[in-house]
C-alpha cells in the first residue's frame, strides 16, 4: 500500500532536463589544437625520462633498419663482385651484430613505449574516477551514465594510442622515411625519383580506403549492436513471445537483423580483399621500376647490382611509414575529440566547493533548520520557494505530495547535495555551506528509495560507511536491520557476493540491507526516501520493525509513501509545487480538509472497492 | 574456462565438434570450393613470382638482354595483378561462406531459444547465451572462414616454397628456412601465452567498468555516507591490479614483436653470406640470391599465422561446443507428435492431484486439485514462493507437470499443440515485457492481423488509448527497449490491452502492481475488471477487491492449498487467511475512513440542501 501520487519519486524528472550529450560527433572537432595536446602532453611528464630514452631507441631502430639494405648492398658490389671471402664474412658479422642490435633496441623502445602508456591510461582514468567523486550530484542529472564510462575507459584509450605510440611512431615514420630518401637519392638519384612516382598512388590508395573503411566498419558496429540488442530483448522477453505463441514473428525479425549484419561484414571485408592487393600491386609496381630502369642502368654499367637489391629492400621498407601517415589523420583525430571530452570531464568544477579552510562540522546534535529556502536546479525553474522549516533533535517528519512537488528537493539540501539559491540550511544553526561536506556527511545517512547496492559482499555493503566496522558490528547492524536471518540462509551468509545491481535479493531484501547499512553508519540525521514498490506481506512487516528501530532517536526526514510511517511522525509537512502547504500531524491535516486529505481519500477509495 | 579444464579435453571429441562446425559450410559449397580453388592457384602464383625476379637479373640483367628484360617485368606485374584480383575474389567467396555460417548458426540457436520450455530460461542465465550466440558463433565463423584459409594457405604456401628452395639449392636452402621451425614455435608460443593473459585483462577492465557504473549510479549513496575516499582507494586497487596484468603483457609483447623480424632476418644473413660464397664459387647466380629473398620474405606472414592459429583451434573447439551444447538441448515441453489442436475453449480448467518439481528438486507443488468452470475468477493468494506462479504456468504448458494433470475442456494440455494452447489465454505479469517496437506493434503483438479499429478498442478498454494519443505519434510512437520510455503503470495497460486484443477464454493474470500513482492503479484495476469478464480468470491477487470479485479463493502455503472459499467464508475458516488479510489486504483503518466519509457525505448534503430548496 503505498501512499503517493506520481511515478517513481526521481524527483522533477532529471532525464527531462537531459541535454543531447550522448552523440559523439567526431567529425565537427578539430584535427590538431596544440592547447588540447599540451594539456594531454602533461600526463607524460612523470615519465619523461622513458620517453626520452624511448626517443633515442626510436633513433637507433630506425638507423638500424637503414643499415641493413646498404650493408647487404656492400656485401654485393664490394665482397661478392670481387670474390673477397673474408671481407664478406666481416659484413654478414656486422650484419648479424646490426640484427641483433636491432632486436635489443626495438624490444626495449617498445617495452618503454607501452608501459609508458599503459601507466598514463592508468592515472588518466585514476584522476578522472576521483574528479567523479568530487563532482555534485548535479552532474548526473543532467549527463548519462554510459557516456561518462566511456570517457574514462575508450576515450582515455584512444588519447594514449596517440601519446605513447602515435607520437613517437610519426617520428619514427618521419626519421625513417628521411633516411630512406636520403640514402637512396645518394646512392642513385634518378633511379630514387623514378621509385617515389608510386608514392601519391599509394597514398591516394590509402586515404580512400580509410575513408570507406570507417564508415564499413562503423556500420559492422552498427549492425552487431542491432543483432545483440534484438537477441537480449527476445530472451528477455522469451516468456512473453511463448506466452502469445510469436515464435516465428520474432524469428523473422531476428533473421533480418541477422541478415543485415552478415552482409554488412561481407562488404566491409570486401574493402579490404581490394586494399590489400591493390597495396601489393603498387608495391610490385615499384619493384618494377627498380629492376626495369636499374636494370637497364646495370647493363650500361652505371649502376651495380648491389644499388638494385638496396633499392628493392628500401621499397619495401618504404611503404610501411607511408600507410601510416596517411592514417594518421584519423588517430589524431579521434584522439583530438576523445582529449577534449576528457578535459572537459576534468575541467567541471565541483559544484558544490568547500570554502577554502572550511572547519569541520562538530558533532551533530540533530536540529535541521531551513530559513527562506529558495531553490533552482536551473537558473528558470524554481523548484522550491520561501520554505521555513525547523526540525528538533530526534524528530521524525514526513515529507508528503504529489511527484515533483520537491520533496526529494528538500531532502537533497539537508545533505548539501546541492546548494540552496537564497537563503540558508542549518544543521544545529551553523550554515551548512560553512562546513567541510565530508564531516557534515559522515554525520548523516541515506536510505534511497530504489535500494542501491554495490558490488561485492554482503558485508562490504553493510560496512560501506564505516569501513573499518568490525564484523561483529556488521553482524549487529544486520541483527537490528531484521536482515541477518535472510544472510544467514544465504550459501556464504556475510561473504555472499552482490551481483550487478543486486539481482540475486530480493527487493525486500535489499531494502533491508540498505538499513542496516544506515544502522550501521549510525548517523545523527537519517534522510529516508521510502520505497514505493510492494513486496510480500512478510518483509514488509521486517522492514516496517527495523525502520522503526532506525528511526528511534535520530532526527529523521522521510519522504513517505507509507501510511504507517506518515501516522508515526512527528510532522508531517505537505508539499505542492514548491512550497510548504500544510503542517501538523495526521488528524490535524485530515481535518483541514485539503490536500493531504485529498492524497489520503484518493488511496483507499479504490481499496473498499467504491 | 581455465586453461586446464581445456587442456583436459581430449582431441578426439574437439575433432568431432570441429568438422561439425565445418558442416554447416556445406550449403556454401560453392563459394567455399571456388574460394579453396582459387586459393591453391595463388599460391601457385606466389611460387612462380620469385622466379621472374630470378630471371631479370640472371637473364635480363646479366646478359643485358633489354627486350627479355622488358617481357619480365611486364610479366611479373601482369602476374601480381591476376594474383590481386584472384585474391579479392578469393578473400570474398570465403568471407561469404564463413559468415554465412555464422548467420546460419545464429538462426538456428533463435529458433532452438524460442523453442526452449521455460524451464531452460530459467535454469540458463540470458548473458551466457548471449555470449555464446555472438561471440563463441564470431570463433566458428573464423574457423570456417579465415582461419581454415590461412593455415591451408600457409601450408600449401610453405611446402611449395620448401620443394622449389631444395630444387634451386638444397644446402642454401636449409640454411636460410633455418629459422622457420622456430618462427612457427615462438608464434605458438606467444599466442598461446598471451591470450588468456588478454583474456583476463579484458575481463579486469570490464569488472572496473562495472564498478566505475555502480559507483556512479550509487552517486548518491557513496555522497550521503561520505565515502568518496574510501571509493577512490578501492578503484585505485582495481587499477592497479590491471596494471600488474598489463605490464607483464606489454614485456611479453615487446620481447616477442620485434623477435619476428630478427628471426627473418636470420634467413637472409645466411642468404647474403653463404649464398655469396656459392656466387663467388660461381655455383649459384645473383639472381637465385634475390629469389631465395623474396621466397623467404612471403613466407614469413603465413608461417607466424600457423603458429598463432593452432592455440586458436582449441580455443574454437571449445566454442563450438558450447555454441552445440544449447543446439543439443532438450526441451522438457516437447509437443506431443500427434498433438490436436485445441478446438476454441469453453473455458474449463482442471487441475487433477498435480504435483510440481523444478528439474528433480523438492517439490513445489503438491497434489493440487483445482476445478474452474468457464467464466469463473480464482484468485491464488499466497506467500512469495508459496506455489502461486507455478500454478498458473503449468495452465500454458510452459511446465509439464510431474505427476497429475491439468485439463482444459477435457483435453490434458500435453496432447494438444502449444500453438493452439496458448493462443488461447491471455497472460498478464506483473514484469511487463515490451519490445522495442511501435505502440501499436506491441499490442498486435499476440494478434499480428488485427485491425486498426480492433487494436484501438482493445487499447480503450485497457485505458490505455489516452495517454497513447497524447505520445508524440500516438499508435506510431516507438517504445524503446523494453518499453523503457513507458512508466510502469503505462507499459502495465499495454500489457492489459494486449492480452485483451488476443480475445482469449482463458486469462492469466498477476495484479500486483509496483510504483504507480493512484489514479493510475485505479485505471489498472478498471482495464482488469473489464479483462476479466466472461473468462476464465486465475489471478495472483495483491488487492482486497481482486479478491472480491473471485469466485473462489485459494489460499497457498508451501506448494499446497491450505484453503479455499469464498472470502467470508475464508475469513471464519482460515487463520492464515485471516492473517493475510489483516495484513496486506485490510486497509489499516477501513472503519475511521468509512466514519470520515459519512462526516462529509453529511457536510456535502448540508451545503446542498440550500441549493435544492432554493431552486
Amino acid at each position: 500500500m503505498s501512499f503517493s501520487v506520481g511515478t517513481t519519486s526521481m524527483g522533477r524528472g532529471p532525464r527531462g532536463m537531459l541535454r543531447s550529450l550522448g552523440k559523439e560527433d567526431e567529425e565537427q572537432s578539430s584535427v590538431f589544437d596544440l592547447r588540447i595536446l599540451a594539456r594531454l602532453l602533461i600526463f607524460i611528464k612523470p615519465y619523461w625520462r622513458s620517453m626520452v630514452g624511448a626517443f633515442f631507441l626510436m633513433v637507433v631502430t630506425s638507423g638500424l633498419g637503414l643499415a641493413a639494405p646498404y650493408l647487404v648492398k656492400i656485401a654485393i658490389d664490394d665482397h661478392i663482385a670481387n670474390g673477397d671471402l673474408a671481407g664478406l664474412d666481416r659484413i654478414a658479422l656486422i650484419t648479424a651484430a646490426a640484427f641483433v642490435g636491432l632486436y635489443v633496441a626495438s624490444a626495449a623502445q617498445q617495452y618503454l613505449l607501452s608501459k609508458t602508456g599503459q601507466d598514463v591510461l592508468g592515472d588518466m582514468r585514476a584522476q578522472l574516477v576521483r574528479k567523479l567523486q568530487d563532482i555534485h550530484l548535479g552532474y548526473h542529472d543532467t549527463h548519462i551514465i554510459g557516456v561518462t564510462l566511456s570517457r574514462i575507459f575508450s576515450d582515455v584509450g584512444v588519447i594514449n594510442d596517440l601519446l605513447s605510440q602515435g607520437l613517437i611512431n610519426i617520428a619514427s615514420d618521419v626519421l625513417t622515411l628521411f633516411g630512406i630518401v636520403i640514402v637512396m637519392v645518394s646512392m642513385s638519384p634518378v633511379l630514387a625519383l623514378l621509385t617515389f612516382s608510386v608514392v601519391p598512388l599509394m597514398v591516394i590508395a590509402t586515404s580512400i580506403y580509410a575513408r570507406y573503411a570507417k564508415r564499413a566498419y562503423r556500420e559492422t558496429r552498427t549492425t552487431v549492436a542491432e543483432v545483440i540488442g534484438d537477441l537480449a530483448e527476445d530472451l528477455a522477453g522469451m516468456r512473453v513471445i511463448q506466452a502469445f505463441a510469436q515464435e516465428d514473428m520474432t524469428q523473422e525479425r531476428f533473421d533480418a537483423v541477422n541478415r543485415a549484419n552478415r552482409d554488412a561484414h561481407v562488404r566491409a571485408m570486401a574493402l579490404s580483399f581490394t586494399f590489400m592487393p591493390a597495396v601489393q600491386f603498387l608495391g610490385t609496381v615499384a619493384m618494377a621500376v627498380v629492376l626495369w630502369f636499374g636494370g637497364r642502368a646495370v647493363v650500361r654499367e652505371a649502376l651495380t647490382l648491389g644499388v638494385v637489391f638496396a633499392f628493392l629492400s628500401y621499397v619495401t621498407q618504404f611503404f610501411r611509414p607511408i600507410r601510416e601517415l596517411s592514417q594518421i589523420y584519423t588517430t589524431m583525430q579521434s584522439a583530438m575529440a576523445g582529449g577534449e571530452r576528457v578535459l572537459q570531464l576534468l575541467d567541471t568544477e565541483p559544484g558544490v566547493p568547500d570554502p577554502p579552510d572550511a572547519p569541520s562540522m562538530p558533532p551533530i546534535e540533530g536540529q535541521v533548520e531551513f530559513r527562506d529556502v529558495t531553490f533552482a536546479y536551473r537558473d528558470d525553474e524554481i523548484v522550491l520557494r520561501d520554505v521555513n522549516l525547523t526540525i528538533e533533535p530526534g524528530e521524525t517528519i514526513a515529507l508528503v505530495g504529489p511527484t515533483g512537488a520537491g520533496k526529494t528537493s528538500i531532502s537533497n539540501l539537508i545533505a548539501r547535495f546541492y546548494d540552496v539559491t537564497e537563503g540558508a540550511v542549518l544543521v544545529d544553526g551553523i550554515d551548512v555551506r560553512h562546513v567541510e561536506q565530508q564531516s557534515l556527511r559522515r554525520q548523516m545517512g541515506i536510505v534511497p528509495q530504489d535500494p542501491f547496492l554495490f558490488p561485492g559482499t554482503i558485508a562490504d555493503n553493510i560496512r560501506f560507511g564505516d569501513p573499518a566496522a568490525s564484523d561483529a558490528a556488521v553482524k549487529e547492524a544486520a541483527r537490528l536491520a531484521n536482515a541477518d536471518e535472510f544472510i544467514r540462509r544465504t550459501p556464504d551468509g556475510y561473504e555472499t557476493e552482490i551481483q550487478e545491481g543486486g539481482v540475486n535479493f530480493s527487493l525486500g531484501q535489499r531494502q533491508l540491507l540498505c538499513i542496516a547499512r544506515a544502522v550501521l553508519a549510525d548517523p545523527q540525521i537519517l534522510i529516508l526516501d521510502e520505497a514505493t514498490s510492494s513486496v510480500d506481506t512478510m518483509t514488509e512487516a521486517l522492514i516496517q520493525d527495523a525502520l522503526d528501530r532506525l528511526l528511534a532517536g535520530r532526527t529523521a526526514v522521510v519522504i513517505a509513501h507509507r501510511l504507517s510511517t506518515i501516522r508515526k511522525a512527528d510532522m508531517i509537512c505537505v508539499i505542492d509545487d514548491g512550497e510548504i502547504v500544510e503542517r501538523g500531524d495526521h488528524e490535524a491535516l485530515l481535518s483541514q480538509d485539503g490536500l493531504y486529505r485529498e492524497l489520503y481519500e484518493r488511496q483507499f477509495v479504490d481499496v473498499l472497492g467504491t | 574456462m581455465s586453461s586446464n579444464s581445456e587442456k583436459a579435453r581430449q582431441n578426439p571429441s574437439d575433432l568431432k565438434v570441429l568438422l561439425r562446425s565445418f558442416r554447416y559450410l556445406r550449403s556454401h559449397w560453392r563459394v567455399t570450393a571456388g574460394g579453396y580453388l582459387l586459393l591453391f592457384i595463388i599460391s601457385v602464383l606466389s611460387t612462380i613470382n620469385p622466379q621472374f625476379i630470378r630471371g631479370i637479373v640472371d637473364r635480363g640483367i646479366a646478359e643485358g638482354n633489354m627486350p627479355l628484360l622488358t617481357r619480365l617485368v611486364l610479366a611479373m606485374l601482369g602476374l601480381t595483378l591476376l594474383q590481386g584480383v584472384l585474391g579479392f575474389f578469393q578473400g570474398k567467396w570465403i568471407e561469404q561462406a564463413s559468415q554465412g555460417v555464422a548467420y546460419d548458426l545464429r538462426n538456428e540457436l533463435y529458433q532452438k531459444l524460442s523453442s526452449l520450455s521455460f524451464s531452460y530460461h530459467d535454469r540458463t542465465e540470458a548473458g551466457q547465451l548471449l555470449a555464446r550466440a555472438m561471440h563463441d558463433v564470431d570463433r566458428l565463423r573464423f574457423l570456417n572462414g579465415r582461419a581454415t584459409m590461412r593455415l591451408v594457405e600457409g601450408l600449401a604456401l610453405l611446402i611449395m616454397t620448401v620443394v622449389v628452395l631444395l630444387l634451386m639449392n638444397p644446402r642454401l636452402a636449409l640454411l636460410s628456412l633455418i629459422s622457420m621451425p622456430v618462427l612457427l614455435v615462438q608464434a605458438y608460443w606467444y599466442s598461446k601465452k598471451m591470450r588468456p593473459l588478454w583474456r583476463a585483462i579484458r575481463d579486469q577492465v570490464s569488472e572496473m567498468t562495472t564498478w566505475v557504473e555502480q559507483n556512479l549510479r550509487g552517486a548518491r549513496v557513496v555522497k550521503g555516507f561520505a565515502q568518496e575516499k574510501a571509493e577512490i582507494d578501492r578503484f585505485d586497487e582495481q587499477n592497479a591490479v590491471w596494471f600488474d596484468m598489463v605490464e607483464r603483457s606489454v614485456l611479453i609483447r615487446a620481447l616477442n614483436d620485434p623477435a619476428v623480424v630478427f628471426l627473418t632476418n636470420i634467413g637472409s644473413i645466411f642468404i647474403i653470406w653463404y649464398g655469396g660464397r656459392l656466387v663467388i664459387h660461381g655455383g649459384l647466380t645473383f639472381g637465385d640470391l634475390l629469389a631465395f629473398t623474396a621466397y623467404l620474405s612471403q613466407l614469413a606472414g603465413p608461417i607466424r599465422m600457423l603458429g598463432r592459429l593452432v592455440p586458436f583451434i582449441t580455443e574454437a573447439a571449445a566454442s563450438g561446443e558450447r555454441v552445440f551444447e544449447i543446439l543439443d538441448a532438450e526441451s522438457e515441453v516437447e509437443e506431443a507428435p500427434d498433438a490436436m489442436p485445441l478446438p476454441k475453449a469453453e473455458g474449463h480448467v482442471r487441475f487433477q492431484g498435480v504435483s510440481f518439481a523444478y528439474f528433480g528438486r523438492r517439490m513445489v507443488l503438491k497434489d493440487i486439485d483445482i476445478d474452474a468452470p468457464p467464466g469463473q475468477i480464482v484468485a491464488l493468494l499466497g506467500t512469495t514462493g508459496s506455489g502461486k506462479s507455478t500454478i498458473i504456468n503449468l495452465i500454458p504448458r510452459f511446465y509439464d507437470v510431474s505427476v497429475g494433470r491439468v485439463t482444459i475442456d477435457g483435453h490434458d494440455v500435453r496432447d494438444l499443440t502449444l500453438e493452439s494452447l496458448r493462443g488461447q489465454i491471455g497472460i498478464v505479469l506483473q514484469e511487463t515485457t515490451l519490445f522495442a517496437a511501435t505502440v501499436r506493434e506491441n499490442l498486435a503483438f499476440g494478434r499480428p492481423e488485427a485491425s486498426e479499429a480492433q487494436i484501438i478498442a482493445a487499447a480503450k478498454a485497457a485505458q490505455a488509448h489516452e495517454f497513447i494519443e497524447e505520445m508524440p505519434n500516438g499508435y506510431a510512437t516507438y517504445v524503446g527497449e523494453r518499453g523503457s520510455t513507458l512508466s510502469g503503470g503505462q507499459k502495465q495497460r499495454v500489457a492489459i490491452a494486449r492480452a485483451l486484443l488476443k480475445d482469449p477464454r482463458i486469462l492469466i493474470l498477476d495484479d500486483a502492481m509496483a510504483s504507480v500513482d493512484t489514479e493510475t492503479e485505479r485505471l489498472i484495476q478498471k482495464a482488469l475488471e473489464r479483462l476479466m469478464q466472461g473468462r476464465t480468470s486465475f489471478v495472483i491477487a495483491q488487492r482486497l477487491s481482486t479478491i472480491r470479485m473471485a469466485d473462489q479463493i485459494l489460499v497457498l502455503d508451501k506448494g499446497e492449498i491450505v484453503a479455499r472459499g469464498s472470502h467470508t467464508e475464508l475469513l471464519h475458516s482460515s487463520g492464515l487467511y485471516a492473517d493475510i488479510y489483516e495484513r496486506q489486504l485490510r486497509p489499516q483503518e477501513v472503519e475511521e475512513l468509512l466514519e470520515q466519509r459519512e462526516a462529509s457525505l453529511a457536510r456535502d448534503a448540508k451545503r446542498l440542501r440550500p441549493a435544492i430548496s432554493g431552486s
